[in-house]
């Protein structure tokens, strides 16, 4: 099964969430609060190391274990997309306390109440894909 | 086991994004969401979910690998009476807007059983997590594919998508959060 390393590699992802409590309703509002230098550490770093990996990866060529090339895909730019998307997303977070990963994550955890931010994100994304075409892009 | 402090955390976010590098994919989890709206059957009524979902299946692993790891992380590898250690500041702000002194990992008078009959609390969920999934589709990626894969990269789009996090999430706590509690 080829999809088992994803499985794995989601499984280290939603450990890490719940241990660094990045997945913390908590946490959350303590970032948004700026309170504290957790969140914006986790971050941080995450982006500190990502950067010069990324570029290194870039510099060096290098290739994915099936020898193939490691491709970026970047954005294309636009100001409304990422600006008022963007905003959306962040009322979102701030009001349920997760993102799409630390959703799963909480659910995973027992908390019953993600369930129905789960089924709500999905109708989220199911009037966006309703709706794009009158949406500035 | 005792909490993750911010340092170890941060590293092990950037390992995950190697790894699904290495794996020849990306780090970006909200893209699950429209594959999962395709696998209910969206593909009927509108042109955006209309792809062969199984190309995507890798992250959907991923997904049901992210639950498996709240679970575990949860059960097993955290102490039975565990409270998330924010700072005193914050607790204060959470207390002047009726929010106890935290007990557990969320608030239980949210996210707990027990608040599943109150309706004003599922229209808050509910709400919530309308503008999660919209925002995340609408801005093309959420806080994995933008503010960690995207930056990583240096995508001006995912700066900007982080921007736009923040004054989200700025206008919900200092603006909204009094108005809604």
């Amino acid at each position: 099964m080829k999809n088992i390393k994803f499985l794995i590699a989601g499984t280290l992802f939603g450990i890490i969430m719940f241990k660094s409590e990045a997945a913390s309703w908590y946490r959350i509002q303590e970032m948004f609060r700026f309170q504290s230098i957790h969140m914006f550490g986790i971050i941080g770093l995450a982006v500190g190391i990502g950067i010069p990996m990324v570029a290194l990866i870039k510099k060096t060529k290098m290739k994915d274990f099936t020898g193939g090339p490691i491709v970026f895909h970047p954005k294309a730019w636009s100001i409304p997309r990422y600006l008022i998307g963007g905003t959306i997303f962040g009322l979102g977070w701030a009001l349920s306390g997760a993102c799409p990963g630390p959703i799963v994550v909480n659910f995973g955890a027992g908390f019953v109440g993600y369930l129905v931010v789960l089924a709500f994100a999905l109708l989220g994304t199911f009037t966006y894909g309703l709706v794009r075409n009158k949406l500035p892009h | 086991m005792q909490p993750w402090p911010w340092y170890v955390s941060g590293a092990l976010i950037a390992l995950i994004m190697f790894i699904m590098l290495f794996f020849g994919k990306s780090f970006g989890f909200s893209s699950n969401l429209r594959t999962l709206c395709t696998m209910c059957g969206a593909d009927k009524y509108a042109p955006f979910f209309q792809f062969d979902w199984k190309t995507q299946s890798w992250n959907l692993f991923f997904l049901i690998g992210a639950g498996l790891g709240g679970y575990l992380a949860a059960n097993f590898l955290s102490p039975q009476d565990y409270t998330v250690a924010i700072s005193e500041s914050t607790i204060a702000d959470l207390g002047a807007l009726g929010f106890s002194a935290p007990e557990g990992f969320v608030p239980a008078s949210q996210f707990g059983s027990e608040a599943m009959g109150e309706t004003k609390n599922i229209i808050i969920l509910a709400l919530g997590g309308l503008m999660v999934g919209f925002g995340a589709r609408y801005a093309g990626g959420c806080t994995s594919g933008h503010a960690i894969s995207g930056i990583s990269n240096l995508q001006p789009a995912s700066l900007l998508a982080v921007v736009g996090f923040f004054i989200g999430g700025l206008l919900m706590t200092h603006v909204l959060f009094p108005l809604i509690y």
